[in-house]
């Protein structure tokens, strides 16, 4: 059994299919890109295998036990302690300063206010940015608030890192850093990573591709999902 | 890729001979075909012939044929002619991509056409994962990255043409088959 799984995903908005059976597998320690055409289900994959979307069918797993039939409680635990989310804007609290944003999922989880401002600096420290902890996202670049961040994500010391076209908003130089930054701590922490992207130069930092199209994998990437079913 | 002048360059902080050369080569451009001894030989023999270098004395210390080359005063305003020309924007690469596409599908082969799309763009994919891997290197030096920068675009060029025309094929198919 694979350390992150999804066996027959189906999802629909409405009556709209976003996923029609898709299968993935992904091994510890391994970065995997998840690339495809815009609407291929790609971001709806990596919420379904994050636990924030629920499938209509089929089933997730992660380390061997089912996380889809989780209660949504259960599921917010998990995405707590075990998993780590990024997106492409970074979702920083405008209000606090960047230690406090990423102390803030430190916080939620019951450790103390010094311990984790402790371990925020040192994640700041980590990404390049400790000299902006006292800021506040407004006084930073695109590329600083997203390596803030990639901090705020990886805090908890997370398994598996989420990222959904996490340098989608920023440009060649700075994307290049942010993605340099997560593969890097990735293989120190040995974080298995999912790295959606409909972006080749950004999947090329993946070990691996899984394209999607049309809501299902499609191995060979002949790109013909839809008339081979 | 330039040879000549490539050579002209590496021989314009001072005289070396081939074997420098060929290293100096090899090492300024680590993703450029490594050239080959001979090519080296033959190309510092056309630009002796030419003016645009000159023999600089014999090394004692080793084997055999160890003159030095340096540039001449020619040599020098050669090289800076080329270094300044604007190169014609075409796409090189992408040019026996194209044709074998425009072939496969002349001769009516849209399968053929897409299997060899989908097996060039995984190996476009594979070379494009080990140059961003030289950049993710934290040995990497700028030349390195440059080097590796300048690959990935092209390959990335590439790429979307190939992902582009796959889509294109793929809906001619679907078409056909479903139809």
């Amino acid at each position: 059994m694979s350390y992150l799984s999804a066996r027959g995903l189906v999802r629909s908005y409405g009556r709209t299919p976003a996923l029609r059976g898709v299968n993935v597998d992904v091994e510890e320690g391994e970065i995997v890109a998840v690339t495809g055409p815009s609407g291929c289900g790609k971001s709806t994959l990596l919420h379904c295998l994050a636990g924030i979307l629920r499938p209509d069918a089929g089933e997730v797993s992660y380390r061997g036990q089912r996380i889809d039939t989780l209660s949504e409680g259960a599921r917010a635990a998990l995405r707590r302690t075990e998993f780590g989310v990024l997106f492409q804007f970074g979702q920083l609290v405008a209000e606090l300063t960047a230690a406090e944003n990423v102390a803030l999922p430190l916080l939620l989880a019951g450790t103390g206010r010094r311990e984790a401002r402790t371990a925020a600096l040192s994640w700041l420290d980590r990404l390049g940015v400790a000299d902006l902890a006292d800021q506040r996202p407004g006084e930073m670049s695109g590329g600083q608030q997203q390596r803030c961040a990639v901090a705020r994500s990886l805090v908890t010391e997370p398994r598996v890192l989420f990222c959904d076209e996490p340098t989608g908003a920023l440009d060649s130089l700075a994307g290049e850093q942010v993605l340099g930054h997560i593969v890097r701590l990735a293989r120190e922490q040995r974080t298995t990573v999912v790295l959606v992207t409909h972006d080749v130069q950004v999947a090329a930092y993946g070990d691996r591709e899984i394209m999607l199209r049309d809501g299902a994998a499609d191995p060979t990437g002949l790109g013909t999902v839809a008339a081979q079913r | 890729m330039s040879t000549p002048h490539v050579l002209l360059g590496l021989l314009a902080d001072g005289p070396k001979h081939g074997y420098d050369l060929k290293r100096a080569h090899d090492l300024k451009l680590p993703r450029a075909k490594p050239v080959a001894f001979g090519q080296v030989y033959a190309t510092l023999g056309r630009l002796v012939r030419d003016g645009l270098v000159v023999p600089a004395g014999q090394d004692r210390d080793a084997g055999p044929d160890r003159t030095s080359y340096e540039l001449t005063e020619e040599g020098r305003n050669a090289l800076k002619e080329w270094i300044a020309a604007v190169e014609a924007p075409m796409p090189h690469l992408s040019s026996v991509l194209l044709a074998k596409v425009v072939v496969a599908l002349l001769v009516g082969d849209a399968d053929q056409a897409r299997e060899y799309l989908a097996a060039q763009r995984a190996a476009h994919t594979v070379r494009l994962r080990e140059l961003t891997g030289v950049k993710t290197d934290a040995a990497a030096s700028l030349s390195d990255v440059i080097a590796a920068d300048f690959g990935i675009a092209h390959l990335d060029a590439d790429l979307r043409w190939l992902q582009t025309t796959l889509d294109r094929v793929a809906d001619l198919h679907r078409e056909v088959t479903t139809r």
